[in-house]
């Protein structure tokens, strides 16, 4: 098991070790018993099986029992736990999550928004989670928590962390190509750490347009389907890096020159002009007016 | 017994079954196999079909393996990792597993086992295996066709969306499911109707309840899986909204469906391999089995169970914690009955005589790793930490060794098993030991690392993954290798039976059940006289013949004796 960041991933260990031991067990019974009889009673010239067992209601029904006690038992912890998980306190912060194809971002109640998820030390956090998209599943290994989102309704979960430092998000229902980059971090931090934080991302209000977008591509997710370094590598999109002002094949053959406008209708209405040799699977991403601005001058920028 | 035709006199008395023929080599051509009514038959394809299948979908596995042999790319682009693991689930549920042991081994032996000439339906039976076949092609051509990249699961609302041929691949599905209805309903006919006139329901070999406990659930649940994919395909041409939240459907909906089909399917694969266990370990024991009734009727309360714990898939899918209670609770009550066959399987090796042959090898693997794959689940069943481990490398080796290693395995015994009813011949038993070995311990170092790995924190259908990964990988994928090695070593030491091997006995190992009552091969109407039904477990009724290297047995003797005496005595009568 991972390292433990959260107030329940103890109990959530207890558990697995308590069924681990039970398992290790049975099983070092089922092969105990399966060799020691291959080898004692393995066939010999003259010797005849005993043929005289063929039923033992009595054992039998011990050995029905035992193990349902045992079930019920391992039933219990996990449930108790369970409950733990899923009983939301009144007191917790509380973070929405947006979950698209391939990325997360998080929106703090204060409207402040990240890519990673920044949480105090100590305090409660409850996570409000929506999917634009498909299926996706919040999981963080340090925690022990894991969670479905659902396009269509929301879902949640709650944890408190209990240890400072950076630790994994994965994405773990399959979403598509870029599944397994959809990857973020939890960053914990000592409360005042979060509040430094805090104040320093809500008084970026007055960035320059192109860091504004520069920002906006990333929390948007733009970043999960491109590029913006200078091979153009492509992932699902195209790489941008150079776009504005150059020539671009559309499917079916046509070219035009992406000038502001050509951008702007690619974010706009992405499927209304699809380039050439890619599947026109980039969804609609609603962006506020300056953001749209910040984004077409951070793709102006993206130049030698 | 009675109305059956005369046996020749003069073999009466070492061969049991007198027809010279072979249902091998009843009819000659191409024509006689394609078309055949002989269940027999139909059971040597879907055996040639399943293979070929099972091939194509362990080269797929291969290919996942390589690729995650470093954490970025390694030979493909990850559009295509996504296909080739889509492909290697859907081919080895839907076209492998899901049919395997009944269409291959319970085709065969199971009208043998009950003393009938073949299934209730044989017509149907062969139209089960053509609609098998194109369900098949059906797959093959979206291989060719598109891009399938959902995953066996093909979850909503991704499966709508995606630009790939899913609709393709769901009328694939659909057709396969519809030949899983018939295969379920001709058994259960078969069973209820043609069992030797002195065969009681507990006279009935193990392997039949539980081939029996399988056609219950296909017939109960695969239709809804034929609605299932129906509505995904409704929904992606007509855009009707079932699963897809933009056309106001719900995606978790989709899931009820899906798992609702897909867990009961889980013990369609175990229940037939857990059958083939029961016979393989009290033959090769040379022991009646312990605790008949307990293991027939787990059997069926796997099967009845089986059908309430679908939402196990789903605890943290958003279904409300009130459900994933209940269905945490159902399902341990699953888990009792398995553990019940494993101690009642040790106890029939108790005190027994136990022959190392390869059948009972693999029988002993199949404890070694059912109770791997049981006991993880476990951990999946308990809510707190399934929450942890779902979707996660953990839940794709716990069902490797509950799929492959348990009900696959069931079947390659079972193989080794019934080899010598099926072709006559028996094998090169070092050579089946070999693959065993291999076998054994490839799919052990495939999946272990999987087991550490998943409870770390590596998520399942990753094409990059965290490098700290890569050395589980590693071994992960050099025992792919190795277990590659020891299935192309079965299939080699099956081949050279076939062109090397020795003719096989009757009962080459001490098997009571009617079955081991024909010749090997069987000839093309299985039995000339029906053989009295015993016991199907009394050991006392066979015994080793160093003449024909094989087991006679008594009651069989004793009854076409009797018919011998009749049938002078009418002659002397007559003269
Ligand atoms: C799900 C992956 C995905 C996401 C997320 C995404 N895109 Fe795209 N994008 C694509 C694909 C695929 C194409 C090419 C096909 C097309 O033109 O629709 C594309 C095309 C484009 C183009 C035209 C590129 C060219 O070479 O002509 C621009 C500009 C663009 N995207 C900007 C953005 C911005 C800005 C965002 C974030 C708000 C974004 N994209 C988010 C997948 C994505
Ligand atoms: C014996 C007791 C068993 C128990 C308690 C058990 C429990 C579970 C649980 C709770 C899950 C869901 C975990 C999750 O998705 O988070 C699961 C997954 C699975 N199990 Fe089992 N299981 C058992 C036996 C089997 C058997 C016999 C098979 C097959 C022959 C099987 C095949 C599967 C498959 C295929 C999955 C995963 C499907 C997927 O997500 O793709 N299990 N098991
Ligand atoms: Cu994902
Ligand atoms: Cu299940």
């Amino acid at each position: 098991m991972p390292e433990r960041a959260s107030s329940y991933a103890a109990e959530v260990d207890w558990a697995f070790n308590f069924v681990f031991w039970i398992s290790v067990f049975f099983f070092a019974l089922i092969v105990i018993l399966t060799v020691v009889f291959a080898i004692k009673y393995r066939r010999r010239p003259g010797v005849e099986a005993d043929n005289s067992i063929t039923h033992n209601t009595k054992l039998e029904v011990f050995w029905s029992v035992v193990p349902l006690g045992l079930v019920i038992v391992i039933f219990w912890f996990g449930f108790s736990g369970f409950v733990d998980m899923r009983t939301f306190p009144k007191d917790a912060m509380v973070v929405k999550v947006h979950a698209k194809m391939w990325s997360w971002s998080f929106e703090y109640p204060n409207g402040v928004e990240s890519t990673t998820l920044h949480v105090p030390l100590g305090q409660k956090v409850k996570l409000r989670m929506d999917s634009s998209d498909v299926l996706h599943s919040f999981w963080v290994p340090a925690f022990r928590v894991k969670q479905d989102v659902v396009p269509g309704r929301y879902t949640y979960l709650w944890f408190e962390a209990i240890k400072t430092g950076t630790f994994r998000v994965l994405c773990t229902e399959y979403c598509g190509t870029g599944h397994s980059t959809m990857l973020s971090a939890v960053e914990v931090q000592s409360p005042e750490a979060f509040k430094a934080w805090m104040a320093e991302e809500s008084s970026g209000k007055n960035l320059s347009p192109v860091e504004r977008g520069k920002k906006v591509f990333s929390l948007k997710g733009c970043a999960g389907c491109h590029t913006v370094t200078k091979d153009r590598k492509k992932l699902v999109g195209p790489g941008l890096y150079g776009i504005f002002g150059h020539e671009v094949t559309l499917a079916g053959g046509k070219k035009v020159l992406a000038d502001e406008n050509y951008l702007r209708e690619s974010i706009l209405d992405p499927n209304a002009k699809v380039v050439n040799g890619f599947p026109p699977i980039m969804s609609l991403i609603p962006l506020k007016d300056k953001e749209l601005d910040g984004v077409i001058e951070y793709l102006k920028s993206l130049k030698d | 017994m009675t109305s059956i035709p005369m046996p020749e006199e003069g073999t009466l008395t070492t061969k049991p079954v007198v027809d010279e023929t072979n249902y091998l080599k009843s009819a000659y051509g191409i024509k006689s196999w394609l078309l055949t009514q002989d269940h027999k038959r139909i059971a040597i394809m879907y055996m040639i079909g399943i293979g070929i299948a099972f091939l194509l979908g362990g080269l797929f596995a291969l290919a996942v393996r390589l690729e995650l042999w470093t954490p970025t790319k390694t030979i493909v682009e990850a559009a295509t990792y996504n296909k080739l693991f889509t492909l290697h689930g859907a081919i080895m549920t839907f076209l492998v597993l899901v049919p395997s042991i009944p269409a291959i081994l319970g085709n065969f032996v199971l009208p043998m086992m009950l003393g009938a000439k073949d299934v209730a339906f044989p017509k149907l039976n062969l139209l089960s295996f053509y609609l098998w076949l194109l369900g098949a092609i059906g797959f093959v051509v979206v291989l060719f066709a598109g891009d399938l990249d959902t995953g066996w699961t093909f979850y909503a609302p991704y499966s709508i969306r995606t630009q790939t041929a899913v609709a393709l691949a769901a009328t694939g599905a659909f057709i396969l499911g519809f030949s899983s209805i018939l295969t379920g309903l001709n058994f259960m006919v078969t069973i209820h109707k043609m069992r030797a006139k002195t065969m009681g329901w507990f006279r009935m070999p193990l392997l039949l309840w539980g081939l029996y406990a399988t056609s219950v659930i296909q017939i109960v649940a695969t239709p809804v899986i034929g609605i299932t994919v129906g509505m995904l395909f409704l929904e992606k041409l007509f855009h009707i909204g079932f699963f897809d939240p933009k056309l106001g459907g719900d995606p978790v909906l989709f899931e009820h469906f899906f798992w609702f089909y897909s867990h009961p399917v889980v013990y369609v694969m175990i229940l037939p391999a857990m059958g083939v266990i029961s016979e393989i370990i009290t033959a090769m024991s040379r022991k009646h089995i312990f605790g008949y009734t307990f293991i027939a009727f787990s059997s069926i309360a796997i099967a009845l169970f089986g059908f309430l714990v679908w939402g196990h898939h789903m605890f943290v899918s958003g279904q409300s914690s009130l459900m994933s209670t209940i269905f945490s609770l159902l399902t341990f009550s699953v888990s009792i009955p398995s553990a019940i066959k494993v101690f009642n399987w040790l106890a029939t090796m108790y005190k027994g005589s136990i022959s190392l042959a390869p059948p009972m090898l693999f029988a002993m693997g199949f404890l070694f790793l059912f109770g791997i794959g049981g006991l993880t689940g476990l951990f999946l069943g308990t809510l707190n930490t399934d929450v942890h481990l779902h979707d996660t490398y953990f839940i794709v080796a716990h069902f490797h060794y509950t799929m492959m290693g348990s009900a696959l395995i069931g079947l390659i015994g079972g193989l080794f098993f019934y080899w010598p009813k099926i072709f006559g011949r028996m094998y090169s038993h070092l050579l089946g030991t070999i693959s065993f070995i291999l076998i054994f311990v490839g799919f052990n170092l495939t999946f272990i690392p999987q087991f550490l790995m998943g409870s770390m924190g590596m998520p399942r259908r990753y094409y990059n993954y965290p490098p700290e990964f890569q050395a589980y990988h590693q071994w992960s994928t050099v025992g792919s290798f190795v277990l590659a090695a020891g299935l192309f070593t079965a299939l080699w030491c099956f081949i050279h039976s076939l062109f090397r091997g020795e003719k096989a006995p009757d009962n080459p190992w001490g098997a009571v059940t009617l079955d081991w009552k024909t010749s090997s091969p069987p000839h093309h109407h299985n039995f000339d006289i029906v053989p009295p039904v015993t016991d199907p477990y009394d050991m006392d009724d066979v015994y080793w013949d160093e003449e024909s290297k094989g087991y006679i047995s008594r009651s069989q003797q004793a009854a076409l004796q009797e018919l011998a005496a009749g049938v002078s005595g009418t002659q002397e009568k007559n003269s």
